[in-house]
């Protein structure tokens, strides 16, 4: 036919055909301008009212988009976390006494009051954590709302959740949670706590107190009685306090691998019941029968939500190498659309990382990663000065003893490596100190069910990435941690069974 | 894929990849909540406005409404700065008066629906004739549908012959096919159809959702699939399609919700009107609202443009 040879001389004549994601068609920024009701100093949250530190002592929050201070938070001492720990253990006994409906009743209101104020919460999320403002606008507050109301379903069925056995809270429980999600892991820490009738003494990430704090308002707003929630605020000493308080009777963490272990060799013998939820390294796996851009689309989603700050994140991404040419192809199409900038335009898709400190951690393990050898790309963009942010970054050629495909990174950095049997990939997968979650991208159903009894991780993901929900339970595997969050599994480490 | 799949169908899977239909709709749901305001909302409704396939296709058109048609195709609105659409897409039978309205040297294209439209139920010959007619009465632009039929049971060769033969009736005219993509139901039939298409068709020919006489039209999902098949056929191949998704897109925010599509799938080459159009003749009404709401600050009142096709 006349026409097809035309085109096929015609096809030949041309340069290798490539896209164009210029600017032809440019966004405006799209700045969101709901008020965050920032007050400009912050006190401790302690029986039921904001009480300034005994230390005296503040330190400052710092906005990562602009390395300005947004507001002074108390610097809680030990002293302070004592004071936090004699209002738990006061409130504790009635609030364990109380009918479940009862405690529900205050959840249910919770979890209303922050839907109520969601955009306030969400503008000062992303102020005081760097992710952009439609991560925490469609994901972050809405379902640590969630988790509130989730929670809330349970207080009062706990002998359904337990059949046969009589579910008795631990008492005071001694919670300290990372700067990655600051509100979220507040309501998967506080939320299973008070449903099953503990009192909590929690401390947020120095660098991410202020929605905790805001939270404190909503606790005061809803009247949970006095000291049933106490937040204290404060880096590694105070978290070091709330851990090794002897009145706490349970102590949950979620946060690095290195604080996790210490946390474990303070408590051994102490007779305190532990969780840990850790880092992770996770294998995001990708069949030749996957259906590409989906997978694509999942591995991007993997990697860079909130800028890579996710323990689970699928850092790691493993793809048959009979189509590894085809995915790096269309991942680097992909990662040019990626918007980063202001977190707080609507449209960006990457924003601020979330300290200097992390972000020099980044540029070391990045510049680790070129310096062995691996293929790096960085899409063409430029990034906001003055804040600390970080191009999304993909490396191709990675191998396992790479120190990029042996630790966390918590940055927007992929290292893909590339396998060619189902037992390879499995063989790779496991073959980390971790084990938090994995994904797997196929076609065919009988491979997924296999994948997902063969890969040592807490969750694993088919066809799919970062998928939470509170009744589906997540934790960790190895290094990766213990104990569970969210579902019955996750009840059940805050309960004695009698 | 779907149960029962023939045989030549599963090994075209193998060829091109399949498609995850909850995978497709997350991606696209993304694009929704692109916040696109001020100057670059100016911009993409005036992009929008150039690629208008301004459509009137109803039993009851008449030489009148065609010639209502081209002259609001012409001059959208008293404001010169919004520019002409496109084209107009009319019935074969109407292509000459269109032809007499818009001269031969007009800023803007006449496209005509051949091929047995909608249903495309009748001798390939009969096909056939309709687009020569079509094509020397003046059409710029033919757009056929595809034999869906011949699709669902496995007759690829046939189906990509029927619009080889279309292409050489066309000549210099440029040819969109239609792949009814309700009618093929599953998003992986639709990648499937449009690489059998793509294949046979030129540089500059487009593949297109719908007919918009099926209840389903173009949807975000189906557009994200036929523009990923026409990225992987450009890497692969060099060749250019153009895509038009048709029928259901009547609001300009939809419509720019589409174009984020376009431009986050297939970069800036695709964002011009000889390589992406819509088939509508609701949406011009509500672009030009939009732009005169840009410019004055207040939404005029439908009752202010004049009528187009059909309804406002």
């Amino acid at each position: 036919m006349p026409v097809a040879s035309q085109k096929k001389t015609a096809a030949r004549r041309r340069p290798e055909p490539e896209l164009i994601f210029g600017d032809l068609w440019a966004f405006d920024p799209a700045p969101e301008s709901a008020d965050p009701k920032l007050q400009s100093r912050y006190q401790l949250f302690i029986g039921g009212k904001f009480v300034a530190p005994k230390s005296r002592r503040y330190f400052e929050s710092i906005n990562p988009a602009t390395e300005k201070p947004l507001a002074e938070i108390a610097l809680a001492s030990a002293k302070d976390v004592d004071a936090a720990y004699a209002a738990a253990t006061k409130a504790a006994p009635a609030w364990s006494a109380l009918p479940g409906a009862e405690r529900g009743k205050y959840l249910y209101r919770l979890a209303r009051l922050l839907q109520d104020r969601a955009r306030e919460f969400a503008v000062a999320e992303t102020l005081d954590g760097g992710k952009p403002i439609k991560e925490s606008r469609d994901f972050d507050v809405p379902m640590a709302a969630a988790h509130f109301f989730y929670h809330a379903g349970w207080a009062d069925k706990l002998a359904y959740a337990f059949p046969g056995a009589t579910p008795v809270p631990h008492g005071v429980v001694g919670q300290v949670i990372p700067w990655n999600f600051p509100l979220l892991m507040l309501a998967w820490k506080i939320a299973p706590a008070l449903a099953t009738g503990n009192t909590v003494v929690l401390k947020p990430a120095e660098t991410t107190s202020i929605t905790a704090l805001k939270f404190a308002e909503i606790v005061m707003e809803a009247g949970v009685p006095a000291g049933v929630i106490n937040i204290v605020t404060g880096a590694g000493e105070t978290g070091a306090a709330v851990v090794n308080h002897p009145q706490a009777a349970k102590v949950a963490f979620t946060g690095s691998t290195d604080v996790g272990k210490h946390i474990m060799r303070s408590t051994a013998g102490t007779g305190k019941k532990l969780t840990l939820e850790l880092g992770g390294k996770a294998a995001n796996i990708v069949f030749d029968d996957a259906p590409i851009d989906q997978a694509v689309e999942g591995i991007v989603n993997g990697i860079f939500f909130n800028q890579g700050h996710v323990c689970c994140a699928g850092s790691r991404l493993l793809v048959q190498e009979s189509v590894a040419a085809k995915v790096l192809t269309r991942l680097r199409l992909r990662v040019k659309n990626l918007r980063v900038g202001d977190p707080m335009d609507k449209n960006t898709d990457i924003g601020a990382i979330n300290s200097k400190a992390q972000l020099d951690k980044i540029t070391e393990l990045v510049a680790a990663g070129v310096d062995e050898g691996a293929e790096i790309y960085q899409p063409e963009c430029t990034l906001p000065s003055p804040g600390w942010f970080f191009k999304p970054t993909l490396f191709s050629g990675v191998e396992q003893s790479h120190r990029i495909a042996r630790e966390e990174i918590f940055g927007p950095v992929l290292s893909i490596l590339t396998f060619r049997t189902t037992e390879e990939a499995i063989e790779k997968a496991n073959n980390s100190a971790y084990g938090l979650s994995a994904g797997v991208w196929t076609d065919k159903g009988s491979r997924i069910l296999k994948m997902s009894t063969a890969l040592k991780a807490g969750v694993v993901w088919a066809n799919t990435y970062n998928k939470f929900d509170p009744a589906s339970p997540f934790g960790g595997y190895k290094e990766s941690g213990f104990g569970r969050e969210g579902g019955k599994q996750g009840l059940a480490d805050y309960v004695k069974l009698t | 894929m779907p149960l029962g799949a023939p045989v030549a169908l599963r090994r075209l899977f193998d060829e091109i990849g399949t498609v995850d239909a909850v995978g497709v709709e997350e991606r696209v749901a993304k694009y929704a909540t692109r916040s696109i305001k001020t100057g670059s909302k100016v911009v993409g409704l005036k992009l929008a406005t150039t690629m208008v396939d301004l459509t009137t296709l109803e039993g009851k058109d008449t030489p009148g409404k065609v010639r209502a048609l081209c002259v609001k195709g012409l001059h959208p609105h008293d404001d010169p700065d919004i520019p002409p659409v496109a084209a107009v897409c009319v019935y074969p039978a109407m292509v000459k008066h269109a032809r007499k309205v818009l001269g031969y040297d007009s800023p803007i294209n006449i496209a005509s629906v051949a091929t047995a439209f909608p249903s495309g139920q009748a001798p390939l010959r009969t096909r056939l004739a309709e687009v020569k007619a079509a094509v020397s009465d003046g059409a710029d632009e033919i757009d056929m549908v595809i034999n869906r039929g011949a699709f669902l049971a496995g007759e690829f060769g046939r189906m990509q012959d029927e619009i080889a033969a279309v292409v050489e009736a066309c000549g210099p005219a440029t040819l969109k096919v239609i792949l009814e993509t309700s009618e093929l139901e599953t998003y992986d039939n639709i990648r499937a159809a449009s690489f059998l298409a793509m294949r046979v068709l030129r540089e500059g020919d487009f593949i297109k959702t719908s007919t918009g006489k099926t209840s389903s039209n173009a949807t975000l999902g189906n557009n994200q699939v036929m523009l990923d098949a026409i990225r992987d056929y450009y890497l692969d191949t060099g060749t250019a399609i153009a895509m038009k998704p048709a029928g259901g897109i009547k609001s300009a925010k939809q419509a720019l919700t589409f174009l984020v599509a376009v431009k986050e799938t297939l970069g800036d080459a695709w964002l011009t009107n000889s390589r992406y159009r819509f088939g509508a003749s609701s949406l011009l009404n509500d672009l030009l609202r939009q732009l005169v709401k840009m410019k004055t600050g207040t939404y005029p009142a439908p009752y202010v443009f004049s009528e187009a096709a059909g309804t406002y």
